[in-house]
């Protein structure tokens, strides 16, 4: 843990630090696939449907370890996302924040609730309005992926803007 | 209220205790220093009760479990005893005692009243003094035969340590069940055994932390239930739910004040948690701190006085005590590695911590001014400390890696004794509640 923090302050780190995971989700099997590349199926999603958000648009972006900072390749897509919302403005969505499991459990819920709050605050400045947009943290309680490495949590750190929740 | 406690929870309303022998009060040769790291568990023979049925040996298998689970004591094997006692109001034959090494010896008779009570007494004798410890007589009903054994193997415990016990009390959890990816919580409730075992919600929604009430029958806890995270109070005895508090947010990491009137926890808005309290009378709520962190895991020292929390406000989870009012808010950990989840002894005296350092998730105590830190276990992940009511033990939660699921370990002061504590699925946030009434 103290190791991955140093690790982090030096951004020559970070970019290998993230070639390393990277490389690692390649061979996992149970890695979600984020873009239509991955997937295959760029086009065969009716435009404005969940599945060509999900698909086509990403729904989800990742964090750093302890951290609810939207990084850069966060930021494409949620640029994306943000299009996409600003062109179908009909759907209200619910942003779920979650963090990985290397954390105790009540920190965990809290900062879940702070990358939920920094993607809505960031899709708020690109137009999105808040009132389409809510908020919840599952903590640690809903990982994707489940291995015992670094691969794997740092696919768990992540908020996923979900279609369809009520706004408040 | 106390009405319906005693009702629900106190099956042993109608238990009397009664001192059998006001023998001399000559002082005990036998005796054991808790405070010494490393015990030498006392050899203690436990005898069968004297019963008309199988209760007898029952009764006698659940005091020597609890006292052998505590790690000070060394129950002897019944197929050693020599003496056959047949007339638990007699002296022993001590020689016979002394032959097989028993420092003390427990003997009993179990007896049925004509209004149907189960009558338990029990005489604890020191066998190379040659006298009586302690004789004590309870009434209760039948079904409540296991309560009658923990208060005697409590009584026994504070006469041969000189401190309260702690085997008369339950513990409150999270039982799990499922893949990790969609694991199904529920609240559930059993004796510090492990035994009576019940379910306390349905799989509907992930509960969370839940927290004994010091003076009620009720707990308090968090639940995602309606899709909205917040902190609620369960009646035991009714099953009814009360959402604590209207706040503009998540609410979590709930706990009761030493009193029982309040409940203090973490309200989320936007990125920063802070701490609140409620009072459960006036449901007025107080807000006592105010920072741009995540402040969460309040607890409040035994005398009301104070609250110790976790804070990242320095860059970093680190613990901070602070006064009940939120006033003189002061770091007190600093160690390396981060530091959560802290939790007051019922002592007063320490604080039980989970850290994590170097990818190791360790259990921890330090004095309430963050000096004599001692990690009491630790490994790929140990989180969440409770304290038994007495002081002396903790239980905490151990996640493996991988796919698997957390259980539920008990473990001394001391840092020896680990054991785990047996659940029919996975276990998590263990709290301990006080000694029953």
């Amino acid at each position: 843990m103290r190791r991955m923090q140093e690790f982090a302050r030096n951004p020559a780190m970070i970019a290998l630090f993230t070639a390393l995971v990277l490389t690692g989700c390649a061979s996992k099997k149970n890695n979600l696939p984020n873009n239509a590349a991955d997937l295959g199926l760029a086009g065969n999603a009716a435009p404005g449907s969940q599945q060509d958000f999900t698909v086509n648009v990403g729904d989800r972006i990742f964090f750093d370890t302890d951290s609810s900072v939207v990084r850069a390749d966060a930021a494409a897509t949620l640029d994306r996302q943000a299009q996409w919302l600003n062109q179908y403005p009909n759907y209200q969505i619910t942003i779920e924040g979650h963090a990985d499991e290397r954390g105790t459990r009540e920190y965990n819920l809290a900062l879940g609730a702070r990358r939920a709050a920094a993607t809505r605050d960031y899709l708020a400045t690109r137009g999105v309005a808040a009132n389409r947009i809510r908020t919840i943290s599952f903590g640690k309680e809903r990982p994707v992926a489940v291995c015992d490495d670094i691969s794997c949590w740092s696919q768990n750190r992540r908020a996923v803007t979900v279609l369809g929740g009520a706004g408040s | 209220m106390k009405m319906i406690k005693r009702t629900l929870f106190l099956p042993l309303a109608m238990m009397a205790a009664v001192m059998l022998l006001a023998s001399s009060p000559a002082r005990a040769v036998v005796e054991i220093d808790i405070n010494k790291a490393n015990v030498e568990p006392l050899p203690i023979a436990i005898t069968d009760f004297i019963s008309n049925d199988e209760l007898g040996a029952q009764i006698a298998a659940v005091v020597a479990a609890d006292l052998k689970r505590s790690g000070l004591f060394a129950p002897i094997d019944k197929a050693a005893f020599i003496e056959k006692i047949s007339n638990p109001d007699a002296a022993p034959r001590f020689q016979d005692w002394q032959v097989i090494n028993a420092q003390a010896l427990v003997t009993g008779r179990l007896a049925r009243e004509a209004d149907g009570r189960l009558r338990a007494e029990f005489r604890l004798w020191d066998t190379f003094a040659n006298q009586q410890l302690s004789g004590e007589q309870f009434f209760t009903r039948p079904e409540n035969w296991r309560r009658v054994a923990h208060i005697i193997a409590d009584s026994i415990y504070e006469r041969l340590t000189g401190e309260k016990g702690y085997f008369d009390s339950r513990v409150v959890f999270v039982s799990e069940s499922g893949p990790k990816t969609d694991r199904k919580k529920q609240l559930a409730i059993m004796d510090q055994d492990g035994a009576n075992m019940r379910m306390l919600t349905n799989a509907n929604d992930i509960v969370l932390t839940p927290r004994f009430s010091p003076s009620r029958q009720e707990i308090t806890y968090m639940s995602f239930e309606g899709g909205q995270p917040r902190v609620y109070l369960l009646q035991l005895e009714t099953g009814q739910r009360e959402l604590v508090g209207n706040f503009p947010g998540m609410t979590f990491s709930p706990r009761f004040s030493p009193d029982g009137q309040k409940v203090i926890m973490s309200l989320q808005q936007d990125g920063n948690a802070n701490i609140y309290t409620m009072d459960l009378r006036s449901r007025q709520t107080t807000r006592l701190t105010n920072t741009a962190a995540i402040d969460t895991s309040p607890s409040y020292s035994p005398d009301g006085s104070q609250i110790v929390f976790e804070s990242d406000r320095g860059g970093r989870q680190q613990l901070y005590i602070m006064g009940a009012d939120g006033s003189n808010q002061r770091r007190v950990s600093f160690g390396d590695g981060s530091y959560s989840t802290p939790v007051w002894s019922p002592r007063g005296d320490l604080i039980a911590f989970t850290k994590q350092s170097g990818g190791k998730f360790s259990i921890g105590v330090m004095k309430t001014d963050g000096s004599g830190e001692r990690i009491l276990t630790t490994g790929f992940h140990n989180e969440g400390p409770t304290w038994a009511p007495n002081g002396r033990v903790l239980m905490f939660f151990r996640q493996p890696a991988g796919s698997g699921g957390p259980q539920i370990y008990s473990i001394d002061l001391t840092g020896y004794n680990e054991q785990l504590v047996a659940t029919p699925s996975y276990a998590s946030d263990p709290a301990w509640s006080p000694l029953l009434e």
